[in-house]
């Protein structure tokens, strides 16, 4: 059985608190056990230093105890192996990690878990209907918007956010939508493309 | 006749010339006609790996997930030169979730880098592996590293080639300074009679920094044992290649050990080797007895795992009045890093042109910096920055427009060892090339607009080998539904290989790409392919599938043939089926005439031909950069590169713009801004991150044009195809830089063409 109980909302005092403590190291050294499924927890109670997490992932509610220091990345992929999204840089410089925040796009590696408090998170894949792409995930098929692949997934949520916002983005604006997204292997004609073709199919 | 046999095989893996025995097909095949007259080749096909990626399926190395997985992350070295005195891991070993430990203490001496060690006491960069600690997360892992206590003795060092050089240097190794101790050397003719003879000599000093790969996907590895045997998901470019390294640095039998690499995010050369990471996550997860991931982080992408060693370059020119080219010389200097590394730049000058007297000598030199490795096109884009500014400089002086003066050096024959070219269009490329930039239009006096902005055109040449070359194979099987399954031991890079490899295949059973699978990167199911470097995957790998494909085609008959009971004449096939009229019309689909054959599984292995002998086989290419430079802020603006390329036969349209793109891009990253530096009071790395180490953004992204002047090089294989993956990115830089010439009148000659030597240069 899921754990109906809402957690309580967290009040900014016991976040700078798990926070410093965190960074002290104490909660490290000695319980730095990883954020464990809300099932797990109700048998025991939530390790120390822990907080509360509830946050919405591609239309699915998850409930999750947390540390402070917790990325929304680390959420994503370690404890939901949700692994579509990629680290590249973990420091907010690349883009690869991109996913939607109430549909706005973000650096998932660069925002705490909990900041994603109570908010919908859509990642690459939320795109899909079950095993069906989504368009723009078929426009960069069909414009071959990617070489690798590695930073596709970002790419791809960085387009969904820009289209969502502006379903007809000018030329300079699909560049300024996309410069966030590094691609080291060039790809970015091919992914202007893409971006153009999703814009015109949706 | 037999149909197979191992000859000596040689060609060009790099910068290096690779002598091997390989067993090799003796079947010859008529060769394709022209892409226009094939139904699947050369078509822009969508990726058969598309849907893995654009999905978030596709699992990199970096994306697996083992029941009881652990996490390793490596404690390194904080000075540029340093001798462990003394290592204490108790503190560390206490953190609770910390498994295992290695240091040089407790880990066996494996040997690495020739003379160095898997765990060196001796540490000559900042970022030498000092330990390596396995956790039940990345972050205890990383919180023990900062519990290990170091006691460093710290060494002189030296960050500057020219420096190292020096008698006084600290040194890095026994042997001294110079990689080999001694230059390497290259002499044609006599270069004093070829300076002699010339009108005009010209001599010049050109600079190149140190570019780091950053490619997205981390290296790193998942290990896992089973007994004694050894399961590795590697983000590599070459399964191979590190299945024998491990294998040997582990003691163990090359059987035992499985490399697993389906997708990788990216290499450009850095990933042609097997990491220190993997033999520490190997030895970790041995003690353990868990499976450990170890995945690098961005900081340690730019210190530990190569780089485009930088390059000081001079070079003479000598030439006639007439604008023939009398004498080539260069003398170069490269940081090969800590450790052994190529750093050699004279193959441009010593192929490009017909030039009868050429001297060389290269020094590869080490320093207290991560060591280089291949990048895109080692050595080529160096040289060609320097060559190709040189040819430009020796044209004005004679007074020749560049072109014309490249086409009157043209190089007929392979300069160095006077053999023909299989093929070689360049000229076709050039002149392609030059109308499409419009080159009539470009100052006819460098500099001479008037406007704070000024716009320039250049040029440059390419060569590169990318013939390929045997071994290489391919398993084709025959499932009873007439689907078809390919299995190779090459890996896609992102280049497409899985696609391409689909359409020849496609092409010769004439069935749709959709039925067929391609299985790549897997050392215990599929067969020996080299490692994907040198722009030789397609050229090695595709004539094996074809030469699979054929095979079956000629099984197939067989079956028709006994089935039917027909000879061969009276049986016709095409899309997947065979038919005849005699004694009445029948049809039987591949598939259905499979299930007739007591094997459910068909299979036929093909090989990779012989090169021709005799023959020089390269690739050749133009490329002309359009600029913009504004003269107040000194920034260039690439505004057009227009790229001509003779390469063969093209597999597919969508992959090989988007791989010239690529090139082209990254090249300009090179040319106006990617540099790593180092400090030189402290010996560190001061960019080491995506913020600072500038990649090109897709703001970056200038107008392409692309031509492929070849059809195919019938001579070299039966696909006819060259390596485009490097040519791609060898001209961009020079080109870019003959067009700021042309643009200010004033030439820059080291790298990246940055806003404050623009704005130098002007004031000069």
């Amino acid at each position: 059985m899921p754990n109906k109980k809402k957690p309580s909302s967290l009040s900014r005092r016991q976040f700078i608190k798990g926070v410093s403590t965190g960074v002290a190291g104490t909660i490290a050294t000695t319980k730095l056990a990883r954020a464990l499924p809300i099932e797990k927890l109700e048998k025991a109670a939530p390790p120390e230093g822990h907080l509360p997490l509830e946050l919405k992932v591609n239309g699915k509610p998850y409930q999750l105890y947390v540390e402070p220091q917790t990325t929304l990345v680390e959420v994503l992929r370690n404890e939901l192996q949700l692994t579509g999204t990629k680290v590249s840089c973990n420091h907010g410089e690349c883009g690869a990690c991109t996913v939607l925040l109430d549909g706005k796009a973000v650096y998932s590696c660069h925002i705490l878990a909990l900041d994603a408090q109570g908010k919908s998170v859509t990642t690459i894949e939320g795109l899909l209907n079950g095993e069906e792409l989504h368009p723009i995930q078929k426009a960069f098929i069909k414009k071959d918007g990617y070489q690798c692949g590695f930073c596709t997934p970002g790419q791809i949520m960085s387009t969904q956010a820009l289209l969502l916002k502006n379903p007809n983005p000018t030329k300079e604006e699909i560049l300024d939508g996309l410069s966030g997204n590094l691609c080291r292997c060039g790809a970015y004609p091919k992914i202007i493309e893409s971006v153009e073709e999703a814009a015109k199919v949706k | 006749m037999a149909e197979n046999k191992i000859i000596k095989s040689k060609f060009f893996f790099e910068e290096e010339e690779i002598e091997q025995l390989a067993e090799v097909s003796e079947r010859k095949y008529r060769p394709w006609p022209n892409n226009d007259k094939l139904k699947v080749v050369g078509k822009g096909i969508t990726r058969l790996d598309g849907y893995d990626k654009v999905s978030g399926s596709a699992t990199y190395a970096f994306d697996v997930i083992l029941p009881r997985m652990t996490f390793a992350k490596t404690l390194r070295c904080p000075h540029p030169h340093a001798r462990i005195k003394s290592i204490d891991t108790s503190k560390a070993e206490k953190i609770k979730g910390v498994l295992g430990i290695i240091t040089y203490l407790n880990a066996p001496k494996i040997k690495w880098y020739g003379n160095s060690f898997l765990f060196d006491p001796h540490l000559r960069y900042e970022g030498d592996e000092v330990a390596c600690v396995a956790a039940v997360s990345e972050a205890i892992a990383e919180q023990a590293l900062k519990a290990i206590k170091v006691e460093y003795e710290l060494l002189p060092f030296v960050v500057d080639a020219r420096k190292a050089l020096k008698k006084d240097a600290p040194k890095l190794h026994k042997e001294g300074n110079v990689v080999r101790g001694k230059p390497s050397k290259y002499n044609r003719g006599d270069l004093q009679n070829g300076l002699k003879e010339a009108d005009v000599v010209i001599e010049q000093t050109f600079n190149t920094q140190v570019e780091i790969h950053n490619p997205t996907e981390p290296h790193g590895s998942v290990v896992n044992w089973n007994g004694d045997h050894l399961t590795i998901w590697d983000s590599t470019q070459g399964v191979f290649r590190v299945r024998s390294q491990v294998a040997a640095a582990l003691g163990l039998p090359e059987s035992n050990v499985r490399v697993i690499k389906k997708y990788m995010g990216g290499g450009f050369g850095s990933k042609l080797e097997a990491g220190k990471y993997t033999v520490m996550a190997a030895l970790l997860a041995k003690t353990i007895g868990r499976p450990v991931r170890i995945a690098l982080d961005r900081r340690e992408m730019n210190l530990a795992v190569g780089n485009r060693p930088d390059s000081f370059q001079t070079l003479k020119g000598a030439v006639t009045k007439d604008g023939r080219l009398t004498a080539l010389y260069l003398k170069s200097i490269g940081s090969a890093g800590a450790y052994p590394a190529g750093t050699g730049c004279a193959w441009p000058l010593r192929s490009m042109y017909d030039c009868p007297n050429v001297s060389v000598e290269e020094y590869g030199v080490y320093i207290n910096a991560g060591r280089a490795r291949a990048f895109r096109a080692p050595g080529h884009v160096q040289g060609f920055f320097a060559l190709e500014q040189l040819i430009d400089m020796l044209a004005e002086k004679v007074n020749m427009d560049p072109l014309e003066f490249r086409l009157q050096n043209y190089a007929h024959e392979e300069p160095n060892w006077h053999i023909p070219y299989t093929s070689k269009l360049l000229k076709q490329a050039y002149l392609v090339g030059a109308k499409s930039i419009g080159w009539e239009q470009r100052n006819k006096v460098a500099g001479s607009q008037s406007g704070p902005i000024k716009t320039g055109i250049g040029m440059s040449s390419q060569i590169w080998w990318g013939g390929g070359g045997p071994p290489a194979y391919a398993n084709l099987k025959l499932n009873r539904d007439g689907s078809v399954q390919i299995i190779a031991g090459s890996q896609d890079l992102g280049t497409g290989t899985y696609t391409i490899l689909a359409q020849v295949a496609s092409e010769v059973l004439d069935i749709p790409v959709e039925k067929i699978e391609v299985i790549l990167g897997d050392t215990d199911t599929a067969p020996y392919c080299g490692s994907s470097g040198g722009s030789t995957t397609a050229a090695s790998v595709t004539p094996a599938v074809r030469d699979a494909a054929e095979q079956m085609m000629d099984k197939l008959y067989s079956a028709a043939m006994a089935q039917f009971d027909l000879p061969k004449n009276k049986i016709k096939y095409a899309k997947g089926k065979f038919s005849t009229v005699e004694p009445k019309p029948r049809v039987l689909t591949i598939g259905q005439l499979a299930r007739k054959m007591g094997e459910r599984v068909l299979e036929t292995v093909g090989r990779r031909e012989a090169n021709p002998k005799g023959y020089a086989i390269n690739s050749f290419g133009a490329q002309f950069a359009e600029v913009a430079v504004d003269t107040n802020t000194g920034k260039i603006k690439v505004q057009k590169i227009v790229a001509a390329y003779d390469i063969g036969r093209v597999l597919n349209r969508l992959t090989i713009d988007n791989q010239i793109h690529g090139g082209i891009i990254q090249g300009l990253g090179f040319a106006l801004f990617e540099d790593r530096i180092l400090d030189r009071n402290t010996g560190k790395m001061l960019n080491a991150n995506f913020h600072d180490y500038k990649v090109p953004t897709i703001k970056d992204t200038p107008e392409i044009e692309i031509h492929i002047v070849s059809e195919t090089d019938n001579r070299l294989s039966n696909t006819g195809v060259k390596g485009v993956g490097e040519p791609a990115m060898i001209p961009t830089p020079a080109a870019v830089a003959n067009a700021v010439y042309n643009a200010i009148g004033k030439r820059i000659t080291s790298l990246p063409l940055t806003p404050d030597k623009i704005l130098m240069a002007l004031q000069s």
